[in-house]
C-alpha cells in the first residue's frame, strides 16, 4: 500500500455543463434538484435519447488569435476557463512560478473528433475540407495543446485519454510531478463534447437510455450522454491552507473486459483502497461519495454493492449523472467540482432520476438532497478498458 | 546539477518496419545485420483469439511491451503501465468517421470500444491479469517524450517499476493526411527506480526549448524517425542499442525537451 501523500491545495476550480456556466449555476441547480437533461437535438440524424447539452456553444467562436484551434471541444473549454476567475488564477500562477513550472494535464475521451467527423461529412475531393485542414485539431492532444497555447505555458503538457476516468486521473499525474519538484502548479481537468462517435457508439453497444438516465434505479435503462468542461489549479498546500484539498487518489485496472466492469468491482475497490491509503483515512472518515453511477445495468450493480459493503451508513452517496448526463472524459473533473461544492455548501446532492431504488443499494444512498457537514469526500470515475480512479478531497480548513 | 529523475532500464522492446524486435534493431544499428522484411508484430502476450481480432495498434503496442517485460524478468501483472500514442488507432478513427458520415446507425460496437485511446492498455491488463494502474496518454507530436516523462515520474514517485509503451500506426484516409504518420512503430521500456543489476541508467532533466531532433545521418533510422511520432524515440533507442554513454534531448511538449544522460554501468 502507498504512503500517505502531502495534500495539494485546489487554488481555483470551475465547471460548465448542461447545468450552466460556472460554479453558481451548478450549486443552484443541485440545491433545487433541477436537472439539465433534454431530448436529443444533436447531430444530423438525432437518436431518440436524452442528452446534457451546454447551451450556446455554437454561437461563441474562439477569439480570432486561436482560430487554428477552433472546434466545439476547444470552444467549450474556453467558455469554462472564463468562469469563476479561473483564467486569472492561472495567469497569476504563471507570474508566480514561470511558464515552464506550470503543467497542463488534461483528460478527454474524444477531444475534438467532432470536427474530424464533420470533415468526413463534407470532404472536398476526398480530402479534409480547407477550413478543417488544421492538423492540431485532428488528434487526441487538441485540448491540452490548446489550453497550453491559450495560457502560453511551456511546462509538461499531457493528455490522459482513459475513457471515462480521464479527467480524474490527471489529479494523480499532477500530484506526482509536484511532489517530485518537476513543477510548482498544474492546470488539471478536461473537456468532452457531444459528437456522433459517442452517441452512435454507445447506442451500438445498447448502453443508451431512451429516457433521462436513472442511476441506481431498479428499472434503469442505460446512460444519457452529456458534455462538460472543468478545470482545477493545483499547488502545494501551506500549513493552514484555506483552499479545499486533494488528499488522496487511487488508480487500478479491472483486467476483466473492454466494455463491462469486473463483476465484483475488483478494480474499483483497489482504486478505493489506494485512495484511502494515500489520504491516510478509513472508510468511516468519508462523509460523502460522488459515485460514478452511469445508470448502466452493470456499473450501478457493481458500484452499489461496493458502497454497501465498504462504508458505514453515515457515509452518504449519490450519482449526479441524472443532473448532467454522463460527460465521459469530463466526468472526473465535473464531479470533482460538484463534490467540492457539496463540501463548501454542506449539501449532499440528491441521486436525481431514481424513484425505485435498486435493492442492491445500501443505506448510504442519498436519494434526495440532504443538509450535511461534509469534511471528507470521494469521487469515483470508472472507464472502458477496466480503468478505475478514485479521488479523495477535504474541505477548506482541514489542515488548520 | 543533479537530474530531476533517474531511472534504470530493466527491459526494452521495439517493432519497426525492418526490425521485428529489439534484438533485430540492435543488430542493424551495430552493423551486424541489415533491415529485413518484417512480419505482423508478434503480440504473443495476447491469447490467440484476441491476437487474431486485435486492432493493429493493440498488436503493435502489446508486441513491444511483451518484449520489454520478458527481458526485464518482471511479472507483467505487477507493473503499472503507461501507453503513449500521438494518434491512437487511426485506422479505426478513419472507419468511425467514414461510417458516421454515411450510415451512422451501422457503426460496429466492437470498433467503437476498440476506438478508445486506452484500448491497448485495456487489452494488455486483461491479457496479463494486471490490476495495477494503467494509463493511456498523448502529447501530440511529442507523445513519446510526454509518455517517458510520465512513466519515469510514476516510477520514482511511487518507487515502483513501470512499463512504458509508445506506439503509432500509419494513418489512413483523409485523417491520415492530417496526421502525416506514414508507417508503424512501437517501443517499450521497463523503467525502475533502482539499479537491480540493470546496465543502463537514464538521468532525465526537463529543459526549455525544442532543440533536439537533428537527423542521425543514417537513412534507415532517420526514415523511421520521420514517419511516426512515437519514433521520435529513435535517437534514444540507438543510444541504448550501442550501449554507449551519451547525452541527448527528447521533446516532451511544445517548448519543453527532456535532457537525457544515458549512463552505462562498468
Amino acid at each position: 500500500m502507498p504512503h500517505p501523500m502531502p495534500p495539494l491545495a485546489i487554488r481555483a476550480y470551475t465547471a460548465t455543463s448542461a447545468l450552466g456556466r460556472g460554479l453558481s449555476a451548478h450549486a443552484d441547480a443541485l440545491a433545487a434538484s433541477r436537472g439539465g437533461l433534454a431530448p436529443n437535438d444533436f447531430s444530423v440524424a438525432p437518436l431518440a435519447c436524452w442528452i446534457g447539452r451546454v447551451a450556446g456553444v455554437e454561437d461563441e467562436p474562439l477569439p480570432a488569435r486561436f482560430a487554428e484551434w477552433e472546434c466545439r471541444n476547444n470552444r467549450l473549454a474556453w467558455l469554462a476557463l472564463q468562469q469563476d476567475g479561473f483564467a486569472d488564477a492561472v495567469h497569476a500562477a504563471r507570474e508566480r512560478y514561470g511558464s515552464a513550472r506550470v503543467a497542463v494535464l488534461l483528460g478527454t475521451s474524444t477531444a475534438s473528433i467532432g470536427s474530424t467527423e464533420e470533415g468526413y461529412r463534407r470532404l472536398e475531393d476526398g480530402r479534409m475540407p480547407a477550413d478543417l485542414h488544421r492538423a492540431v485539431i485532428h488528434t487526441p492532444h487538441s485540448l491540452a495543446g490548446f489550453v497550453a497555447a491559450a495560457f502560453d505555458l511551456d511546462g509538461p503538457c499531457l493528455t490522459v485519454a482513459t475513457a471515462c476516468s480521464s479527467s480524474a486521473k490527471v489529479f494523480a499525474n499532477a500530484e506526482r510531478m509536484i511532489r517530485l519538484g518537476l513543477i510548482d502548479a498544474a492546470v488539471v481537468g478536461g473537456t468532452d463534447t457531444l459528437c456522433d462517435s459517442v452517441l452512435f457508439g454507445f447506442n451500438a453497444l445498447e448502453l443508451v437510455s431512451p429516457e433521462p438516465c436513472r442511476p441506481f434505479d431498479a428499472r434503469r435503462s442505460g446512460i444519457s450522454i452529456g458534455e462538460a468542461a472543468g478545470f482545477a489549479l493545483l499547488e502545494r498546500a501551506v500549513g493552514d491552507d484555506d483552499a479545499p484539498l486533494l488528499i488522496g487518489y487511487g488508480e487500478a485496472s479491472d483486467a476483466h473486459h473492454m466494455s463491462t466492469p469486473h463483476p465484483e468491482g475488483l478494480g474499483a475497490e483497489l482504486a478505493l483502497r489506494d485512495a484511502l491509503a494515500r489520504a491516510g483515512i478509513e472508510p468511516s472518515d468519508v462523509d460523502y461519495i460522488n459515485l460514478h453511477g452511469t445508470a448502466s445495468q452493470k456499473n450501478d450493480e457493481v458500484e452499489a454493492a461496493l458502497v454497501a459493503r465498504a462504508f458505514p451508513a453515515s457515509t452518504r452517496a449519490s450519482s449526479t449523472k441524472g443532473f448532467t448526463g454522463h460527460t465521459l472524459g469530463a466526468a472526473g473533473i465535473l464531479e470533482t467540482a460538484i463534490t467540492l461544492l457539496a463540501m463548501r455548501d454542506g449539501s449532499v446532492p440528491g441521486n436525481l432520476g431514481a424513484d425505485a431504488p435498486d435493492p442492491l443499494c445500501g443505506p448510504q444512498m442519498a436519494w434526495t438532497r440532504e443538509e450535511r457537514d461534509i469534511r471528507i469526500a470521494l469521487s469515483n470515475s470508472f472507464g472502458f478498458g477496466g480503468n478505475n480512479a478514485c479521488l479523495a478531497f477535504a474541505r477548506a480548513g482541514y489542515l488548520a | 546539477m543533479s537530474a530531476a529523475l533517474s531511472v534504470w532500464v530493466g527491459g526494452i522492446g521495439l517493432w519497426a518496419p525492418g526490425a521485428g524486435d529489439w534484438h533485430a534493431f540492435r543488430e542493424i544499428v551495430s552493423g551486424a545485420a541489415t533491415a529485413g522484411e518484417t512480419a505482423r508484430p508478434a503480440a504473443d502476450v495476447l491469447p490467440p483469439n484476441e491476437r487474431r481480432r486485435a486492432p493493429e495498434s493493440v498488436l503493435l503496442a502489446a508486441a513491444a511491451a511483451g518484449q520489454a517485460v520478458r527481458m526485464s524478468g518482471r511479472e507483467a501483472d505487477t507493473l503499472p503501465c503507461v501507453f503513449a500514442s500521438a494518434h491512437g488507432d487511426q485506422v479505426i478513427t478513419d472507419y468511425m468517421c467514414q461510417t458516421l458520415a454515411t450510415a451512422p446507425a451501422e457503426l460496429s460496437p466492437t470498433k467503437f470500444h476498440n476506438s478508445v485511446h486506452n484500448a491497448p492498455a485495456g487489452y494488455w491488463t486483461i491479457a496479463t491479469h494486471c490490476h495495477a494502474s494503467s494509463s493511456a496518454v498523448s502529447g501530440g507530436e511529442y507523445a513519446f517524450g510526454a509518455g517517458l516523462l510520465e512513466a519515469a515520474t510514476l516510477a520514482v514517485a511511487d518507487d515502483r517499476d513501470v512499463l512504458l509503451a509508445s506506439y503509432d500506426i500509419a494513418g489512413s484516409g483523409p485523417l491520415g493526411e492530417m496526421t502525416t504518420t506514414t508507417g508503424p512503430f512501437a517501443v517499450a521500456l521497463v523503467l525502475s527506480p533502482r539499479a537491480d543489476g540493470a546496465a543502463v541508467r537514464l538521468d532525465i532533466t526537463p529543459e526549455p526549448g525544442n532543440s533536439g531532433g537533428e537527423p542521425l545521418g543514417d537513412a534507415w533510422l532517420d526514415g523511421i524517425a520521420a514517419s511516426n511520432p512515437s519514433a521520435r524515440a529513435i535517437p534514444l533507442m540507438r543510444a541504448l542499442a550501442l550501449t554507449r554513454p551519451t547525452a541527448l534531448r527528447v521533446a516532451a511538449a511544445q517548448g519543453l525537451d527532456l535532457h537525457i544522460d544515458v549512463g552505462v554501468a562498468g
